[in-house]
């Protein structure tokens, strides 16, 4: 095949991508410079940079990086056993089966489960520990969060675990490395593209997480997202809707070319 | 490459008897074209008999949707994509949509039964003369308690959720109109008040009460205080007897410094495309019999005289859900605060979120 019968085949994707990525950011970028009464003006990224909005964006930041934290901390030495136990395509399927529930049904499950009569509390009772409030805390936020992203960190890791050729940890233990020397030295350093993969997954959408913050934390922990929702189905200001969402787009601009630049460098 | 030139066929082929089982259904049931009236109206909102009697009575055919938000219903009307044919939306979305011309005036000759229904709730500020709307339900904003949780306190000042005895054990529905309006009653000003000073005094207040706030929740908060996750919670009238349906030891009650008072109003949108059906359905609903039944159903509270004599007295007689007039009269609708003002409520109460205990 020529080079140009093939660049016709390209022709869908560059027509998707303009319209389906960049016509949307195009137009957040202008509904941005229109205030409530659809005058031009700056006034909403000066208004961005108030300390309401620049609170909210350290909360998301924050809870972002938990959430991608505990997720890599759990999803990694899951992935890890993963590639050792026999089943590996059950035990994989168990973990992508629940993102096929939709999410909002998981979260609803969670007001149950961690509700003031509900199974979490009564094990709390059985072992004397007596009632605590979990539901409406950062804690059960992050948990849930980390609950509902966590299949989107193992797959990246463990596809990346199994790539690993085996025959290097024989050979790092020939050379009397110990477990963890074995490990920091050979495995992670050859499966952090894996990692940072999983950390994208997880990092860009918790920091616009909206739905969540009200059904399982009640409002207590406000996001960028949260912020976003308001401001176009209550408040109709879409302009400065528009704002907050071109700035979260920056930043996750930023995330992705950062973590992506020290990408080449491991491959040189 | 031939499997995938076959799942691709398999998936259109799929469609297509998808799309033709549906059109064929539509068409079964009547819906195509001609003679149907699309009703637009909150979620669980009439008693859906009363629109099997309709369709019997009049031959019409009843599409009925659903939205859960007046913003919602506002975007939809809108943008026009439906042809909606009569709309419930609530008092300051009614406002706005004459504003906006998205109304039509409604014939009263054809409205004959717009005489049982009490003027106390007719010729309101956000429609005078009821050119545009006729009231379907009405309800108050107010404090929801389960007394046994409460011990006894007393919950008829706005001020007793301020008591260090509540603390984490308050759920507020998260809209900005009332936990604002609530806190500006507190203080003894308007609902509607759009002083700055006063606006940032209730702010403050605000801030005050987050330690007793659990959490500031949406349509959840039925579920949550049913279940007894808290003692305390601000809440619509309509949601509280729904709360009190399923757990009867929670008691309702609208505060002396006085409340918001709304109405969720019946209207014809402009691009409504069966008016003359619109009008007759408008006036069964105003039937005392169908006002009755549906009341009893839904569990609001109905704006209508002779439904309210049809109804059983322990309804048609409790004061909390139907306050006298000398309560009402210091409740106070929501006035269309306009775009900037309502969006300075909205980033007051995004503050008052951000307080963290």
């Amino acid at each position: 095949m020529t080079n140009k019968g093939r660049s016709y085949y390209l022709i869908p994707y560059y027509l998707w991508i303009a319209l389906f990525v960049i016509a949307p950011v195009l137009l957040i970028l202008y509904y941005s410079l229109f205030d409530l009464d659809g005058h031009f003006t700056l006034g909403n990224y000066v208004n961005f940079f108030t300390p309401v909005y620049l609170k909210m964006t350290l909360t998301s930041f924050w809870y972002a990086f938990l959430i991608t934290a505990f997720s890599l901390l759990v999803a990694y030495p899951a992935a890890y056993l993963l590639t050792r136990t026999k089943h590996k395509q059950l035990w994989l399927l168990l973990i992508i089966l629940p993102t096929w529930i939709n999410l909002l049904l998981k979260t609803y499950a969670f007001i149950g489960i961690f509700g003031t009569f509900g199974p979490v509390n009564n094990l709390f009772d059985v072992f004397g520990i007596g009632e605590q409030q979990i539901l409406f805390t950062g804690f059960s936020f992050v948990f849930v969060s980390v609950y509902i992203f966590i299949p989107f960190m193992i797959l990246p890791i463990f596809s990346a675990l199994e790539e690993l050729n085996l025959s290097l940890l024989d050979a790092a233990r020939d050379l009397g490395a110990s477990g963890w020397t074995t490990f920091r030295r050979v495995v992670f350093p050859l499966t952090i593209s894996g990692v940072r993969s999983g950390c994208m997954a997880v990092f860009i959408p918790a920091l616009s997480l909206f739905m969540i913050t009200r059904l399982i934390a009640g409002n207590r922990v406000i996001t960028l997202g949260t912020a976003i929702e308001q401001h176009f189905l209550v408040t109709q200001d879409w302009g400065m809707g528009s704002t907050v969402a071109v700035f979260l787009i920056a930043i996750m601009a930023l995330f992705m070319m950062l973590t992506g630049g020290s990408r080449k460098g491991v491959q040189k | 490459m031939k499997p995938l030139v076959n799942a691709f066929l398999a998936i259109v082929v799929t469609a297509l008897a998808l799309m033709y089982l549906g059109a064929w259904m539509n068409s079964n049931e009547g819906y195509s074209g001609g003679n149907t009236l699309t009703i637009y109206n909150w979620g669980d909102y009439v008693d859906p008999e009363l629109l099997e009697q309709f369709e019997a009575e009049t031959g019409i055919t009843v599409i009925y949707q659903t939205f859960d938000s007046n913003e919602a219903m506002l975007t939809k009307v809108q943008q026009g994509g439906t042809t909606f044919d009569v709309v419930i939306p609530s008092d300051y979305a009614i406002a706005k949509m004459r504003e906006e011309k998205l109304l039509l005036p409604l014939d009263h000759s054809k409205l004959p039964n717009l005489a049982h229904l009490n003027p106390r709730f007719l010729n309101l500020s956000f429609d005078p003369g009821n050119q545009f709307s006729v009231p379907y339900f009405w309800g108050t904003v107010g404090i929801i308690y389960n007394p046994e949780l409460t011990k006894g306190m007393d919950f008829s000042s706005w001020n007793s959720l301020w008591d260090s005895r509540l603390k984490n054990n308050i759920f507020l529905v998260d809209g900005a109109r009332e936990v604002m309006g609530m806190a500006l009653n507190s203080l003894n000003y308007s609902v509607n008040d759009q002083n700055e000073a006063h606006l940032q005094d209730a702010l403050s207040k605000l801030n005050r009460l987050s330690p007793n706030v659990k959490a500031i929740v949406g349509d959840e908060i039925k579920m949550l205080l049913a279940g007894e996750e808290a003692a305390v919670g601000i809440v619509w009238s309509g949601d509280a007897s729904e709360i009190m349906d399923e757990n009867d030891k929670l008691d309702y009650i609208v505060p002396e410094e006085g409340s918001n008072i709304w109405f969720d109003n019946m209207v014809i949108p402009r691009t409504a495309a069966n008016v003359e059906g619109a009008h007759r359905f408008i006036d069964f609903m105003l039937r005392p019999e169908v006002a009755a039944q549906n009341a009893e159903y839904v569990g609001y509270s109905t704006p209508n005289d002779g439904a309210m004599k049809l109804l059983p007295p322990e309804i048609a007689e409790d004061t909390r859900f139907y306050p006298p007039a000398e309560i009402t009269d210091r409740l106070e609708v929501y006035d269309n605060l306009g775009k900037r003002m309502l969006a300075h409520y909205n980033e007051l109460f995004l503050m008052f979120k951000m307080n963290k205990k």
